[in-house]
């Protein structure tokens, strides 16, 4: 169909809305509570246009487009609707945006620059609500919602878990728990992905830098950090660098700058995981255990489960998360080999993620009355912390990590995306049960973006089912289908974010979905330009279990890389 | 097993319901509990398999559901037209400041509770509040506080 936008005829298919039309044609039209790929909700007006014929402006998020409409994108009029609704939201919005953390990133901040409004033309009505800091991972300040729903949504229709939603009515509404409860006590997984998708700060990750800045400054202290899979393809955006630039060298050396003294690869960790991972599937396939086996590294989907599935909690495995594993190392088998008193040590990991913030909270995972991680900085985090030491990546030359927890494989390094960790863990689980490597190595049916990645294959006289899926209300699907007698799949990964790791809740904020496309496409080109590629032949890995481990499923790797789950109560949930 | 609950034998009502039935379900638990209880409120989301913060959302929504039993006293005050003319909001406002509760809220002794009304059709009598079912006339925010002060007085006397 044919429709012309500001006088210039175009072109646009039926169902199309006007948004995605004027988007194309290079117009470019705010939005707040606009998402990527899911139904519009048209809730905050700011995306107005004018269609001749029509008496009201239109919000163009939500409106098909039709033959023949002549839509003005910036007349006078819509210049000043959105300049309203500016100053509408400010009117319940507080000005303390100086010490705001969301700065520079905020949405309205950037629009109300952007609309030229410069003074507050509506008094403050709001009644002030308290902050809720309960949970160890996620912080929020309804003063500072503009009831966009974003939140709402994404833990509804992406998560599945729904702990947040609308409360009360009109100017008394707020965004809030069932029973306006605490975010803690709440079914909350702590994934972070509201945080991902508010406009302005009133999500936030809850920070650790200061502890972490304090311990660094300790001459006691002996501070040592370790680095997620995916940190190193995705901090680079921080500092306006293109998406999915590797900087794993000059990021080893900025640590290094910053006091840490040794610097670890969580990558060596996800080699290890797959150790254990894939000797567990293979004993339970040999020995009748309980299938599918679900993966156990992604913290927010083991919320999940013991909140929602408990039943299902047999078929998770017992493997800890990488950053757990290297955690529980640090503390046994390095202290030892350095002399070091563990209580001494402050182990410090860099997460994509909020939800490793609850995790290290976990009781089972410390020993002796200290826990294995001390603190966990998000990416975001650590982008700050480089600011405030002062620490230009560019001018610095790349390092090695330290050993004995600095060498992984590629497969390690896949972790980061979805459909990763189920790649690695086939190169080994295959080399394991038939003592071949598995063919090229790569298993193209488990990458991609998609939610749920299925596939068949080959591993000796078995025909292995299994499933990579990413975001938690894909794996209700997937669980639903086995709960009701599914029965054709061995092994299923669960990443809780869309895209896995990459896609974090405490990676910086990416203005559309190519960016994680393109950390994604990072993760394997790395996967496709180096030698070491499967797990099992990591040497590092394979000497931690001749000096200390002994071998995978061992009494030692029971007591130090796996744990157990139990049915988890929330306030919300019956 | 313990008896089946009164949300229980209204839930019995509503075999396969779906999530179109929240709201008759809500006024049904609080006809019979006089209000919408937490286990309550986490029954009728399991019931529906909806969340339990669509429960509270929608609840919250309308003025109609409370979330705390009705105290000893329950004080409608009627927020209609001509009440709001002849001055309901001081009333309102007074009956807020007297109690220390907002509307909708109880006392935290069980003894008051406040509701907003739209009309109770006694617009004659404007502004009216009603007590219990009891009904006061052309109340002002000082005819209010000398009720409420009285109950107060009726309630220590009886304690002792």
């Amino acid at each position: 169909m044919k429709l012309t936008v500001n006088g210039k005829p175009v072109e646009a298919q039926a169902g199309e809305t006007l948004l995605t039309v004027l988007r194309r044609e290079g117009v470019h039209v705010p939005t707040l509570c606009h998402m990527e790929g899911m139904l519009p909700s048209g809730a905050c007006r700011i995306c107005v246009v004018e269609v001749e014929g029509q008496a009201n402006l239109i919000p163009s998020c939500s409106f098909p487009a039709a033959e023949g409409m002549k839509i003005l994108s910036n007349s006078p009029r819509v210049i000043n609707a959105r300049r309203t609704v500016v100053e509408l939201l400010l009117g319940s919005h507080p000005d303390d945006c100086l010490y705001c953390a969301k700065q520079p990133t905020c949405d309205l901040n950037r629009l109300s620059r952007d609309y030229g409004v410069t003074s507050r033309r509506f008094p403050v009505t709001r009644k002030k609500k308290p902050l809720d800091i309960s949970s160890p991972s996620i912080s929020r300040d309804p003063d500072k919602c503009i009831l966009c729903g974003k939140c709402v949504r994404v833990c509804e229709e992406v998560q599945s878990v729904a702990c947040i939603d609308f409360v009360k009515r009109g100017s008394d509404s707020f965004i809030g728990c069932a029973f306006d409860s605490s975010l803690n006590v709440s079914s909350c997984i702590n994934c972070g992905q509201c945080i991902n998708v508010c406009p302005t700060g009133a999500l936030m990750e809850k920070s650790d830098i200061q502890p972490v800045m304090d311990a660094l400054a300790d001459k006691n202290k002996y501070v040592v950090v370790q680095h997620a899979p995916s940190i190193s393809v995705s901090l680079a955006e921080e500092f306006g660098l293109p998406a999915g630039s590797d900087v794993n060298g000059v990021m080893t050396a900025a640590f290094r700058k910053m006091g840490f003294k040794a610097v670890f690869d969580t990558s060596f960790a996800a080699d290890l995981t797959i150790m254990e991972e894939a000797s567990e599937l293979a004993h339970r396939i040999k020995n009748g255990g309980a299938l599918p086996m679900f993966t156990s590294c992604s913290p927010g989907w083991i919320k999940f489960i013991e909140t929602f599935y408990p039943e299902m909690l047999p078929n998770l495995s017992t493997c800890k998360s990488p950053q757990q594993m290297l955690g529980a190392m640090i503390k046994t088998y390095y202290a030892k080999k350095q002399g070091l008193n563990p209580a001494k040590m402050v182990s410090v990991s860099v997460m994509p993620c909020t939800a490793k913030k609850f995790e290290v909270t976990r009781p089972e995972m410390g020993r002796d009355g200290y826990p294995d991680i001390d603190a966990v900085l998000t990416t975001r985090e650590l982008a700050q912390m480089l600011r405030i030491y002062g620490i230009d990546l560019k001018t610095l030359q790349p390092e090695e990590p330290d050993m004995p927890f600095g060498d992984r494989s590629t497969a390690g390094k896949l972790f980061g995306a979805s459909g990763g960790v189920m790649e690695a863990a086939l190169r080994t689980a295959h080399f394991l049960l038939t003592g071949k490597e598995l063919g090229t190595l790569k298993v193209e049916a488990v990458r991609g973006q998609a939610g749920i990645k299925e596939a068949k294959l080959k591993i000796g006289a078995l025909e292995a089912g299994v499933a990579a899926v990413s975001g938690l209300g894909n794996a209700r699907k997937l669980i639903d289908e086995i709960k009701n007698g599914r029965k054709d799949l061995h092994f299923i990964e669960i990443m809780t974010c869309p895209g896995g790791c990459i896609n974090g809740g405490g990676q910086p904020f990416a203005r559309n979905k190519a960016a994680i496309v393109e950390r994604m496409r990072a993760l394997y080109n790395i996967d496709a330009t180096e030698k070491l590629r499967t797990s099992h032949a990591n040497k590092a890995v394979q000497s931690l279990y001749k000096d200390f481990l002994g071998k995978p499923l061992g009494e030692k790797s029971h007591h130090l890389l796996h744990t157990k789950y139990s049915k988890r109560k929330a306030a919300d949930v019956a | 097993m313990s008896a089946p609950s009164k949300v229980d034998k209204v839930l019995e009502n509503y075999n396969f319901a779906k999530r179109d039935k929240l709201i008759p379900i809500l006024q049904d638990v609080q006809a019979a509990d006089g209000y919408i209880s937490k286990p309550a409120a986490l029954k009728v989301a399991k019931h529906l398999n909806i969340p339990a913060s669509k429960v509270f959302g929608v609840a919250t929504f309308y003025n109609q559901f409370r979330f705390k039993p009705v105290g000893k006293y329950h004080i409608m005050i009627c927020r209609g037209t001509a009440c709001h003319v002849k001055g309901s909001a001081a009333v309102l406002k007074m009956c807020e400041e007297v109690l220390g509760i907002k509307a909708g809220d109880t006392t935290r002794d069980g003894l008051f509770s406040i509701e907003v009304v739209a009309c109770i059709g006694a617009c004659g009598l404007a502004p009216v509040i009603s007590v219990n079912g009891e009904f006061h006339a052309k109340v002002t925010a000082d005819k209010l506080r000398r009720l409420v002060e009285d109950f107060k007085k009726a309630e220590n006397s009886n304690g002792k």
